[in-house]
């Protein structure tokens, strides 16, 4: 196990992490402020992928792909709150579940209309190609080292946005008590649809950027969708903060779980029961870590203040 | 809880015609020129059975379990994998399924029960997308493919083989009545009455001194038996397990089945099984994009007919 390797293993789960903390800021948002549990968010990440990528093969640039995807999340997302979602809100969890299933079932059979079932593949942009050198031997690709700092930069306009500008004192005070925020003037169902909005644009962006590595897929989104609920559960659902470092955590253990675990099994098992034993134990890993952080904490690692 | 007494309620009308079909489709289906409808009806029979299951805890318990179809897969792989490894008596594979979703769902209910809400929503559903993907890196035993069952359970017997397809359909049959029965005599009893109560009021169960999580691990764990026998019948009816039958869509239909026939209510989860099933069947031989019409009946299912078809087909004064 060279240190290198060690390296690279690491920052690809840091970049596995940004793309659950878009996932899950988006996620927990819209917990935390409307009480509203959302599966349909993985078809969000669908969407972001599918539409941009569109736009990026007709324009025949990623970068305006990008750039036209965040208006256009925008308005899809609250077209879906406003259309479906909102008669939810003074339902129960469960009907919240139910009717966002159903909304990925169609989700899934437009996309499949529209694109058709082979998905869709989006080229790397020529000027993201290729890999530096990080010193100490270690190469890694443009694009990765991208990712990351876009998603760092997201998180920081995300913290901005919420703790230091007005919208973010809203979204806020309509967190804390929307009744009481509605009666001071504040106009909840357009303050509400603007939030989902927002997480519709990063579940958006994070399906995207993505995209060239993974080509964009018909239920893409809902594998990353679940880690995304194991990694709010861990964080605390409604806190941004939790949701960041669970991410970064949740996708560093996961990864460097299927690259080393089988040889870190063989410290101390046979060669035969560690080669079976890793990729079956480190599919179950970060689930195993969620159990054991709720075991202890219930309420997540980092519960939002005023929450029962 | 006036569950079979008005057998004239359009409710129960529509429940003894759902009954009485699957009943009688292994002699009806043949004689119409359909016989592809039995094995319809036997695989509406086995979701129903899981179906009835989920809404012991969910109807009645209040437990949102998003997860529970992990024990149709782990009833389906125990049968697969002891066939796979040559063990076909029905006196083995049976009870090691039975025994293999009772550890499971006790360990995954003592976790999971810890916490409420949104929270339990989630738990559930990660936990058994750890077995899904579990399943999914198990290359001996198929992987995504799935693994294909040669024989089905062996009872060692002459006059009781599942190979007979007459027999396999009607030992399902008889578990859905069990299994209805199970939860008819479970609701009504002193446990039931305290699942009910902790359910609409958990704090003053706990003040008159009743240890509702211990009650509430029960009902999961029974539940989860129940599903895993839906799941064991599964796998000898199609002789074929694949991960896809756990996977987080099946628990989400499951849900679906027992919210559409009506939630707390005994048969509700039979009807709404047969009619989520047989509404796939027939909209999937239109057109392969179905679910474009199926996912937004859905929503309006959950947006405007609460109480699912029981609900709408209960007059509104009769309504508890």
């Amino acid at each position: 196990m060279d240190y290198v390797l060690l390296i690279e293993q690491f920052l690809n789960g840091f970049q596995l992490g940004i793309i659950l903390f878009l996932m899950a800021a988006g996620l927990t948002l819209v917990f935390g402020i409307m009480d509203l549990v959302n599966l349909a968010h993985g078809s969000m990440f669908m969407i972001g992928a599918f539409v941009g990528g569109t736009i990026a093969a007709v324009t025949g640039s990623f970068v305006i792909g990008v750039v036209l995807m965040i208006p256009a999340m925008l308005l899809i997302g609250m077209a879906v709150e406003m259309t479906t979602l909102r008669t939810l809100y003074p339902r129960d969890h469960l009907d919240h579940v139910l009717a966002t299933f159903g909304l990925i079932l169609f989700f899934n059979a437009a996309t499949r209309l529209i694109w058709g079932p082979e998905g869709l593949v989006v080229p790397l942009p020529d000027f993201l190609e290729g890999s530096v050198a990080l010193g100490i031997g270690i190469t890694y690709p443009v694009y990765r080292i991208m990712i990351i700092v876009v998603g760092l930069l997201v998180a920081l306009g995300l913290y901005v946005l919420v703790a230091k500008t007005r919208i973010g004192m809203l979204i806020r005070a309509g967190a804390s008590n929307r009744t009481m925020a509605g009666a001071l003037g504040v106009n909840i169902p357009m303050l509400f649809s603007v939030v989902f909005g927002i997480g519709a644009v990063l579940a958006g962006l994070a399906g995207l950027i993505i995209t060239p590595i993974t080509a964009a897929q018909i239920g893409m989104g809902e594998d990353v969708l679940i880690l995304a609920f194991v990694v709010i559960v861990i964080g605390g659902i409604g806190s941004i903060r939790g949701a960041f470092i669970a991410s970064i955590v949740t996708g560093v253990i996961d990864t460097m779980g299927r690259s080393f675990l089988d040889v870190f099994l063989l410290l101390f098992l046979p060669e035969n029961a560690a080669e079976s034993a890793g990729p079956a134990l480190s599919s179950m890993m970060i689930y195993i870590l969620m159990a054991a952080i709720l075991f202890f904490r219930p309420q997540g690692l980092f519960p939002p203040k005023g929450a029962q | 809880m006036k569950d079979v007494i008005d057998l004239k309620s359009p409710a129960n009308i529509l429940t003894i015609i759902v009954v009485g079909l699957c009943a009688v489709v292994p002699f009806l289906a043949p004689a119409l020129g359909e016989p592809f409808y039995v094995i319809v009806f036997a695989r509406i029979m086995v979701w129903a059975i899981a179906a009835v299951s989920l809404n012991l805890i969910m109807g009645y318990g209040g437990m949102i379990s998003f997860g529970h179809a992990v024990y149709l897969g782990i009833g389906a792989y125990a049968i697969g994998i002891l066939a796979f490894h040559g063990v076909t008596s029905a006196w083995i594979q049976w009870p090691v399924a039975i025994g293999a979703c009772a550890v499971i769902s006790l360990i995954f209910g003592a976790i999971s029960l810890r916490t409420r809400g949104v929270y339990f929503i989630m738990i559930t559903l990660a936990l058994a997308q750890m077995l899904f993907f579990l399943s999914v890196s198990a290359e001996r035993y198929g992987s995504d493919d799935g693994l294909n069952i040669l024989a089905r359970s062996d009872f060692g017997v002459s006059f009781f083989s599942l190979e007979d397809n007459m027999t396999m359909y009607y030992t399902i049959f008889a578990f859905l009545l069990a299994s209805v029965f199970v939860s008819w005599k479970l609701v009504h009893s002193r446990f039931g009455v305290v699942m009910r109560a902790a359910k609409s009021n958990e704090t003053r169960v706990q003040a008159v001194g009743v240890s509702t999580y211990r009650y509430r691990l029960t009902a999961f764990v029974i539940a989860g038996v129940m599903c895993g026998i839906a799941g064991l019948l599964q796998a000898n009816l199609e002789r074929f397990v694949s991960p896809d039958m756990m996977n987080w869509p099946r628990s989400g239909e499951l849900i679906f089945m027992v919210v559409l026939g009506g939630m707390s209510t005994l048969f509700g989860p039979v009807t709404g099984a047969f009619v989520f099933l047989m509404l796939s069947e027939i909209l999937s031989t239109w057109t392969i994009h179905w679910h474009i019409i199926f996912g937004p009946f859905l929503v309006l299912i959950v947006l405007f007919a609460r109480g699912g078809i029981a609900g709408l087909l209960t007059p509104r004064a009769s309504r508890e």
